[in-house]
């Protein structure tokens, strides 16, 4: 699965430790989401969804036929 | 948009209280097995109520550890709690089948010696820890 979390982030320049603080989870967690290798649970995606105030699919795509 | 927090997440306090209470716990646990293994020889001279007292308490904190435990792992984040299970999956299964395998080796006369159940939890220990560090250079 694909995601922009990265590049939101970037955006409003917050740190992984910053952004890892608001969705309740370690920044270890935040960095393996942003490079691809955890993929969130569908609670944790909608919680990082509200946060950056988007729909879902603007940060998570899936990668399957793409 | 919303503000950032400014000050470390509940998450992460509660997280951080979390894993010293099962240390606590841990310690705990370590001691009163201790005392429950070598009190009865070297400080009570086999007195069967102190004995049995000894064995008590270290099952009660025995249990509070093991609540300790699962408090700590529902506390921990989902890509903390996949690595933890998977660890755990590991050592569980390393030792269902060496467990078996090293009980079996004195059954067919392979080796000489009684199997000890510590060497049981030494290779549990092992397999669990090795579990946790593959599992964090995994997703890192």
């Amino acid at each position: 699965m694909k995601n922009r979390l990265k590049v939101l982030r970037a955006e409003r320049d917050w740190t992984q430790a910053q952004l890892a603080n608001e969705l309740d989870v370690s920044r270890q967690t935040v960095n393996a989401i942003e490079k691809g290798k955890f993929d969130p649970s569908l609670p944790l995606a909608f919680k990082a969804a509200r946060l950056f105030d988007m729909a879902i699919e603007d940060i998570f795509q899936d990668e399957v036929g793409s | 948009m919303n503000e950032l927090k400014t000050n470390s997440s509940s998450w992460a306090a509660a997280s951080t209280r979390n894993t010293a209470r099962l240390r606590y716990w841990t310690i705990a646990w370590l001691a009163t097995t201790a005392l429950a293994a070598f009190g009865p020889k070297w400080v009570w001279d086999f007195d069967t109520l102190l004995t049995i007292l000894g064995v008590v308490i270290n099952l009660g904190v025995g249990f509070g550890m093991i609540v300790a435990t699962r408090n700590h792992l529902r506390g921990l984040d989902e890509m903390q709690q996949k690595i933890f299970l998977d660890a755990a999956a590991l050592s569980l299964g390393a030792g269902l089948v060496f467990g078996i395998g090293y009980e079996l080796l004195e059954d067919i006369k392979l080796i000489s010696f009684e199997p000890e159940i510590s060497h049981l939890l030494v290779l549990m220990s092992i397999t669990f820890i090795a579990g946790i560090i593959a599992g964090h250079r995994k997703y890192r």
